[in-house]
């Protein structure tokens, strides 16, 4: 339509369904997963045994090119679209299929490494990370050093063609299972913070290297300390150029934000089910109108938040990169949860007290989720620096007042 | 599968922004505002109805561009961007809609062409009173609508309307002509003075039935379901509009040395307008694909776009005032614009409560959306 002559006849374009090429990938990425899906092995609780379960089925995806359907088939993935990759996202998820080992290397570590790692250290690692053979973890927050990453201690310091690591890292997810781990150091006490930062690869298993679990408020133990003591790594493990590990960080944190929007808590269905089945006088929690409410509303979010991951797939079909924008995913997932989780307790009056998992509501996932939340709203960013990034990145705000400026990292006050 | 406009659409929205800024300055919609006299925009209208933007949706049998909703859409957002004071939504989301949906052949090929040249302006009227009574008070005997019907938007310039009377106890829907002497009418002061309200009170009027007899609370079920596809997308574009003018300031604005914006205080509760903003567009998406496309999952994706998009413009609208400070608090200073058109807008087709219920109701009745765990 213009405003002289006549309006041109204008395509519908928005489809949330299938185009015939869609229909035909999905049908085949179908037929597969019920030909390999092993059901059952998530079901394990020793995590031994589903690390197990879950290295041998990436192992099968990736000998079919599932593993990651959007990389390039050069580097062992699937030669896709990222539509394709949800597609099968969406497929692999109709089953109960053991996950959550190869998030942070293959979101996170393995693009890291493929954009600034050298021909031999991309060689080396991206197929056995695909194949779930190695698996990554990250080692960037340290004691003194969570929200402001960049003011972080562990030193690097060189010695001929190497480089010797000592300091402590913290909040490392998996370090205990982990092969290989993305670490950022100091290299330059008399630069700016952000300047004097350097990124390398280490071996779990090296010489120096030592990790203790953290023992976490929700019960388990997901994260870990890590020491580094006199660890030798070699000049070929940098990553970037020599203080410029800032940057390389930024590539990492980034994906790690696209990839940490999952969904969380409980599905429509269960909440729906759960309160139909709490009484509330001659009725039950879900006849309830202030509850109704409220529960649009997480329902409202939790749409909003699967749309958005579309958006973003649609502007990287189109070949745009995805921006800071992507930080919202994981920000409202995290309060979403929070809120749901504590309502669909206290629903339950003094019988919510119960978390024993052969009596509460969802077999105890429900307050396993209410311990957990809040550890949502600190890792990967806090709620406080995402919306920093948002209004900072997306909105061109200025940014927040920095006493340590400029500084030399080492100068005094710190 | 595609998540956003195609390039034909967003070309569309280019123009029709370039067009808008040009004709519907934020003075302009405030000479409404202030002009008790005036309750829309008469010269905007025409140029809307000259540009074809009011046949966006009629099909070209009737008239009309047969462009498609997703385009209704697209034009919605630009529209509630610059709060256009024009009975759109009026005449198109809910009347031409109304007879899209229950008019017999006759009555579409008599009105829609008329709508679709700027020659009719329709308008719906439901309301009788406070609140959500269960019953109906208007009702219509012998083809005569009798009763009054408080308030009807756009009721003191449209020349149509779709009523909701009883008929031999069962409620209906009705058109009715509003320029005869059987009809009484009487503007209404509104909380947002650029779009028009009245009581209209009907004395034997003369009605002709919109879709088969005692179906007219289920046909307005539809109908709100339709109509509140393209006002949540009015409702986008004022809450987009809305972080921009306080993006903007919060940047300009200097207090204790330094611009408001960087303080947190500030720019997170822009990162708040922002997220909201997004959850509503990528909720707007959803249903204007199932507008479009006329699939089952219209109800639920209906009430959650609108839900999404209440949310995000009344929360931009006060916090739009609030991050302007006591400039933002004037009647010189556009910002209360923005807040009394959001209340407008989360009225209009029904409150936020009311869209819960209707949520819940349709996942209940085994409503389900794509990719939504």
């Amino acid at each position: 339509m213009c405003r002289h002559g006549r309006p041109l006849k204008l395509p519908a374009a928005m489809d949330f369904q299938d185009s015939p090429d869609e229909a035909a990938y999905r049908a085949q990425v179908r037929l597969w997963l019920e030909a390999h899906v092993m059901e059952g092995s998530s079901k394990q609780t020793d995590e031994d045994a589903r690390l197990q379960a879950a290295r041998a089925w990436q192992a099968v995806k990736a000998a079919a090119g599932y593993a990651r359907v959007s990389w390039p088939v050069e580097w062992g993935g699937g030669g896709g679209t990222p539509i394709q990759q949800i597609i099968f996202n969406q497929e692999e998820a109709r089953y109960e299929v053991p996950s959550g080992f190869f998030g942070i290397g293959l979101g996170m570590c393995i693009p890291t490494i493929l954009k600034f790692g050298d021909p031999g250290t991309r060689q080396r690692f991206v197929a056995p990370a695909l194949r779930g053979e190695q698996i990554w973890c990250q080692l960037f927050s340290e004691p003194t050093a969570g929200s402001d990453l960049a003011g972080l201690r562990t030193r690097a310091v060189p010695r001929g063609n190497e480089w010797v690591i000592n300091g402590q890292k913290v909040w490392t997810t998996g370090a205990h299972y982990s092969d290989f781990g993305l670490l950022l150091a100091r290299s330059d006490v008399d630069a700016p913070k952000h300047a004097g930062l350097t990124m390398f690869w280490i071996d779990m298993k090296a010489p120096g290297v030592t990790i203790r679990p953290i023992h976490q408020m929700s019960g388990g133990s997901d994260f870990n300390e890590v020491y580094l003591t006199d660890v030798v790594v070699s000049d070929e493990q940098r990553l970037g150029a020599v203080g410029a590990g800032w940057q390389v960080a930024l590539v990492t944190l980034m994906n790690e934000r696209v990839e940490g929007a999952k969904d969380r808590g409980p599905t429509t269905e269960e909440i729906l089910a759960l309160t139909r089945a709490v009484p509330r006088g001659c009725a039950c929690v879900l006849d309830d109108s202030g509850f109704r409410q409220r529960f649009a509303r997480w329902y409202v979010q939790a749409a909003g938040l699967a749309f958005t991951r579309f958006r973003t797939l649609t502007a990287l079909s189109r070949g745009q990169t995805p921006g800071p924008e992507a930080s919202i995913g994981k920000l409202v997932a995290a309060n979403r949860l929070q809120e749901l989780a504590s309502e669909l307790i206290e629903c339950q009056e003094q019988f919510g007290l119960i978390s024993d998992p052969s009596l509460a509501a969802l077999q105890g996932r429900v307050h396993r989720d209410y311990l957990y939340a809040p550890g949502l709203r600190i890792a990967g960013g806090t709620d406080e620096i995402l919306k920093n990034i948002i209004a900072e990145r997306v909105l061109g705000l200025p940014a927040d007042i920095r006493a340590d400026k400029g500084q030399a990292f080492k100068d005094p006050g710190r | 599968m595609n998540f956003d406009y195609s390039q034909e659409q967003q070309q569309l929205m280019r123009e029709a922004r370039r067009f808008l800024d040009d004709c519907c300055p934020p003075a302009h919609v405030r000479t409404v505002l202030e002009d008790c006299a005036r309750s829309y925009d008469e010269v905007l209208w025409k140029s809307v109805a000259d540009l074809g933007w009011l046949g966006t949706s009629i099909p070209e049998r009737y008239g009309g561009l047969g462009l498609g909703y997703v385009e209704l859409c697209a034009l919605a957002e630009e529209l509630g961007r610059v709060l256009a004071p024009i009975p759109f939504s009026s005449t198109l989301y809910f009347f031409a809609e109304a007879l899209m949906l229950a008019g017999s052949e006759r009555q579409c090929a008599e009105v829609l062409p008329r709508i679709a040249r700027g020659e009719l302006i329709g308008c719906l009227a439901t309301s009788e009173g406070p609140g959500l009574p269960q019953g109906v008070s208007c009702s219509v005997e012998s083809g005569r609508l009798v009763g009054t019907k408080i308030p009807v938007t756009d009721g003191d310039v449209a020349q149509i309307a779709v009523v909701l009377a009883n008929e031999a106890g069962a409620p209906g829907l009705f058109v009715v002509e509003l320029g005869c002497p059987a009809v009484a009418r009487s503007v209404l002061e509104s909380i947002d003075g650029t779009r028009g309200l009245a009581r209209l009170s009907f004395e034997g009027a003369q009605v002709a039935r919109l879709g088969a007899a005692g179906e007219g609370l289920r046909l307005l079920d539809r109908l709100l379901c339709r109509a509140a596809v393209p006002l949540a997308f009015e409702q986008l574009g004022g809450a987009d509009r809305c972080l921009e003018l306080a993006c903007e300031h919060a940047r300009q604005r200097y207090a204790f040395g330094r611009p408001v914006g960087s303080y947190q205080a500030i720019k997170h509760r822009l990162a708040d307008m922002y997220v909201k903003n997004q959850l509503a567009r990528s909720n707007a998406y959803y249903a204007a694909w199932a507008l479009a496309a006329g699939v089952a999952e219209l109800p639920l994706a209906a009430a959650t776009a609108k839900l999404a998009a209440d949310e995000a413009f009344a929360f931009a609208a006060k916090e739009n005032i609030h991050i302007h400070g006591g400039m933002g608090f004037t009647w010189e200073a556009d910002a209360h614009l923005y807040f009394r058109r959001a209340r407008h807008l989360s009225l209009v087709a029904g409150s936020p409560a009311t869209w819960s219920e209707r949520l819940v109701e349709a996942l209940l009745s085994g409503c389900a959306a794509t990719g939504v765990h």
